[in-house]
């Protein structure tokens, strides 16, 4: 292939398809979502309808006492099923695009975590604390109005 | 030799000798001939997009994980939510993710009709997920549970509101993509657009996850 015609076939779709040269990258221009194939989303389906069935079936038939023990299975099958889609659906691996994509991700996990661990922890204790009856139990022992306003020391 | 033709500035071409001609020799030349070009860098803007998004999907979870329980003495997600149709839309957006997956596996394979088939199943999937959704919303402001009811209803209606306005704009992204495959086939720049539109409606599934369980499944929860 001649520099001229491949320079023309530049503005159409960089002229890659159409001939047979075959060099290291870019062979059909879907490095980076991988080859994606029926068997990986076939698996990745019925996975994840494994993965719906199993907690709609265990809040809708109340398979568990407790709702706290329901709540953290219900979590658990959630946070699998969304690493089985990130792998089957969104071809998810430490190799495409150099790495960066799981850099990106990674980085957005923590800040995940940070912002609902964070959130709900100190929003629990803000509400915990803000309770109309916890004012007796953080100065349980002062009885005398004068020494509330002492700073409660943690 | 393509490849340095690609690469190289077409406005070189006209004069010989200069360092960014493709004819020069190789310690003139401007680019390497090897030169390694990241083609697929759109794929990756668009991934750091959406996890910008998934920050703010991380905030409104974060906003329904502390208000989510705050009912003001108004209705429950226990008194307001229909598990059987969450379950069904939890199915269309699923059946929904299999059937772009499919559409991909067409386009891979370089036939058009097909993958434009099972985009338009994709497309009814996702308009039917829409429609149960508005449907719910609908029944919720018919009983009184309005946003404006309680915190936990206000934070409910946004984080979901959120997430079926993306399906929205998801939908009009594949229609317009559509059109444009009718238009041009599967050239390179339509292919790029569909796995951009791959990577967005998964992303939205598994958003989609955190809202059944988080919001629904543990809401009906005594």
């Amino acid at each position: 292939m001649s520099a001229v015609q491949a320079n023309a076939a530049h503005g159409a779709n960089h002229g890659h398809d159409d001939h047979g040269h075959n060099h290291d990258h870019g062979g059909d221009h879907n490095e980076g979502a991988a080859h994606s194939t029926l068997k990986g989303y076939v698996t990745g389906f019925v996975l994840a309808v494994i993965l719906t069935a199993i907690p709609f079936w265990i809040v809708m038939g109340n398979v568990f006492e407790k709702s706290s023990t329901t709540a953290l299975v219900v979590l658990g099958f959630a946070a699998v099923q969304i690493v089985v889609h990130m792998i089957y659906f969104l071809h998810m691996n430490t190799k495409s695009e150099g790495g960066w994509t799981m850099l990106a991700l990674v980085f957005t996990l923590v800040l995940v975590v940070i912002t609902l661990a964070g959130s709900l922890w100190v929003m629990y204790h803000l509400n915990s604390n803000m309770m109309p009856g916890s004012m007796h139990e953080t100065h349980g022992t002062i009885t005398q109005p004068t020494e509330t306003a002492k700073p409660s020391t943690p | 030799m393509s490849e340095s033709a690609v690469l190289s500035h077409p406005g070189n071409l006209g004069h010989p000798g200069h360092s960014g001609d493709i004819n020069a020799p190789d310690n003139q030349r401007f680019y390497v001939p090897g030169e390694h070009h990241v083609e697929n860098s759109t794929l990756l803007g668009f991934w750091l997009y959406l996890m910008s998004d998934c920050l703010i999907f991380a905030c409104l979870f974060a906003i329904y994980g502390v208000l989510g329980r705050s009912y003001a003495a108004g209705p429950s997600g226990a008194d307001l939510f229909d598990l059987k149709l969450v379950a069904l839309n939890t199915s269309l957006l699923l059946l929904s993710s299999i059937t772009y997956g499919f559409a991909m596996l067409e386009m891979q394979r370089k036939r058009l009709k097909p993958t434009m088939a099972w985009l338009a199943v994709t497309g009814l999937l996702g308009a039917g997920f829409i429609g149960l959704e508005l449907y719910e919303f609908a029944h919720l402001i018919h009983e009184g549970a309005v946003p404006q009811r309680s915190a936990f209803l206000s934070a409910f209606f946004v984080l979901v509101g959120t997430h079926g306005l993306h399906v929205f704009f998801g939908l009009i992204w594949l229609i317009v993509l559509m059109v444009q495959l009718g238009q041009g086939g599967l050239i390179a720049e339509n292919r790029r657009r569909l796995m951009c539109l791959s990577m967005f409606w998964h992303f939205l599934d598994v958003v989609w996850i955190g809202v059944f369980t988080f919001v629904y499944l543990m809401g009906v929860l005594p």
